[in-house]
């Protein structure tokens, strides 16, 4: 393994505060429990939205604390979800009075540590509802796997939401736009090369010169199938089609009932992808690929959504949701109305997103 | 059992952990994400270092020390599983100084439902859950036989580790192990693994 880092152990905290110490300005960092979070909270009167997940994901969550974003982020080891204590600290540190709303991915330790921080907070009498995101098509079914995985979608969900609590909206429409913004986005993702977790040191699974993983999580977990390695044209047209072409997707998931103060089971269905549909097109860099190879993807990809009929009116290309060092990229579609995009045009200042 | 060899065996369960840290991580990295052995390993050395601060204190209250530290240093899924499973664990043998065969059976019973409530998970989804629900059979029989504790512990130990081998075969449906369906299928499951050790620690502590 050869990495820029001291010890494995102090990864998380090391790279922490060095972000603390370059953007002193937007964000401010505390250890133990650990979380990051914008320089000038509580903003009073306004729904604070904290997310948070594994370490190794960078700029995806801490990069994204700032004016009209995250109000905190709470960064887990390396791959690991983050722990209820850091959860709750972070709620208590941020919320500004009108609430908090938790954006969590869906993976089983994320989800049951924000659940236990759910449950804490309203022990406190802080108010916090939590939206899961799941947004990956690669999982084709709930009943027997823990469900789609949050993936791409969860940058689009954190700027939008974060835009629409700086502007008023209340902590239950936050979060009902949280769901909307989920429920119109989906993605997918492959893998050229493995990452290697410095706690491990060696790659986590092993991919030959000539084959690919295509349908992985953000952690190179798989989703479809390996197969042996195609062009970047192939390769995006795979992607893309198996996200235009996902059927409606329905899924149960717990939420906390606010008025019945319990958690409640909610059915929830996403509607397909038609021509004419309006489109944000997010072109997403696992970490170890370059801006110019995702350029290449992107350029595919708007010509297969032209021939779709999809008007891609918006888009983001970049490292933005990455696996460590990994390369590969995964695409995101998020169908967008007047409303989101209003949201995704208004300001942003970031350590990783800024106009 | 007396609040001494609880102690002993939350302390064998860190070592049993510690010495076997990379076979879980290895085990994780085939089905998951490559962090079990790494994340119960930071979990268990804290709570090995903060057991002397409680040893005068009742099982339940030692107990319940074991899954506040655990929720909250070792996160992903085995934070919230283990903590909880130690949590009603401590609920279940409130004030006790001493605990029979049938306040362990109490402890496992309720510790078990913690986690099925908590992961939502069933008998046969590839998880830790796999391990546990036999073993809670196994010591209610033995307690229905009237069997001590050594011998109630021998017999479930037996059946963890049966239990764990059975994993092996099944097609995970929970964690990130489902994501690989079918590929899933012939690895051992590693948080059912960590459950044996617990297991095998108490086994261990009751023969000393």
């Amino acid at each position: 393994m050869k990495k820029l880092i001291n010890q494995p152990d102090s990864f998380v905290r090391e790279s922490l505060a060095g972000m603390a110490a370059a953007h002193s300005s937007l964000l401010k960092v505390n250890f133990d429990p650990t979380f990051v979070y914008r320089a000038d909270a509580p903003v009073t009167g306004k729904v604070a939205i904290i997310s948070g997940g594994g370490s190794g994901h960078e700029p995806m969550h801490a990069g994204f604390v700032g004016m009209g974003m995250l109000d905190a982020a709470c960064p887990g080891e390396v791959f690991t979800s983050p722990t209820p204590d850091q959860m709750l600290a972070a709620a208590k540190q941020v919320d500004g009075g009108a609430g908090v709303l938790y954006i969590v991915k869906n993976y089983s330790g994320d989800v049951m540590n924000f659940e236990m921080a759910t449950e804490l907070a309203r022990v406190e009498d802080i108010r916090v509802l939590n939206v899961l995101i799941d947004d990956d098509v690669a999982v084709q079914d709930s009943l027997y796997t823990q469900g789609r995985r949050g993936v791409g979608t969860t940058v689009l969900a954190e700027k939008i939401c974060g835009a629409a609590a700086a502007d008023g909206y209340n902590l239950p429409q936050v979060a009902d736009f949280c769901r909307r913004v989920n429920l119109n986005g989906r993605s997918m993702g492959m893998a050229l090369t493995s990452c290697t977790v410095p706690t491990k040191g060696s790659p986590t699974f092993s991919l030959g010169d000539r084959e690919m993983e295509i349908g992985i999580g953000i952690h190179g977990e798989p989703g479809r199938e390996r197969m042996s390695l195609k062009s970047v044209d192939e390769i995006t047209e795979i992607l893309a089609l198996s996200i235009i072409n996902d059927r409606p997707y329905s899924r149960t998931v717990r939420e906390w009932d606010e008025t019945q103060e319990e958690w409640v089971d909610v059915e929830l269905v996403n509607s397909e992808f038609k021509s004419g549909d309006r489109v944000l097109a997010f072109v997403n860099g696992m970490g170890g690929t370059p801006l110019s190879e995702l350029y290449i993807v992107y350029r595919k990809l708007a010509e297969i959504c032209q021939k779709q009929g999809l008007q891609i009116v918006r888009n983001l290309i970049g490292n933005y949701i990455t696996s460590l060092e990994m390369q590969g990229c995964s695409i995101t579609l998020l169908k967008v109305d007047d409303e989101m995009l209003r949201l995704w045009d208004t300001p942003v200042k970031t350590a990783s997103l800024c106009w | 059992m007396n609040k001494e060899q609880v102690i002993q065996w939350l302390q064998n369960f860190a070592a049993e952990i510690e010495q076997n840290k990379e076979y879980l991580t290895e085990l994780d990295a085939a089905i998951g994400d490559a962090d079990h052995g790494i994340n119960m390993d930071r979990g268990f050395k804290k709570v090995a270092s903060q057991l002397s601060s409680v040893a005068d204190k009742d099982i339940s209250t030692i107990l319940k020390t074991v899954s506040m530290t655990l929720i909250s240093t070792v996160g992903g899924a085995s934070g919230p599983l283990y903590g909880t499973f130690f949590l009603r664990a401590s609920t279940a043998v409130t004030g006790k100084e001493e605990l029979a065969t049938e306040d362990l059976l109490k402890l496992l019973q309720a510790g078990l439902e913690g986690v099925v409530q908590r992961g939502k998970a069933h008998l046969g989804d590839k998880t830790m859950i796999d391990v546990l629900l036999p073993v809670v059979d196994s010591f209610q029989q033995s307690v229905d036989n009237n069997k001590n504790i050594l011998e109630t512990m021998q017999q479930v130990v037996l059946v963890a580790e049966q239990a764990m081998k059975e994993t092996i075969l099944m097609l995970a449906k929970k964690g990130r192990a489902s994501y690989l369906g079918d590929r899933s299928i012939g690895h051992q499951d590693p948080g059912a693994t960590s459950t044996y050790l617990m297991l095998k620690s108490l086994l261990a502590t009751l023969e000393n």
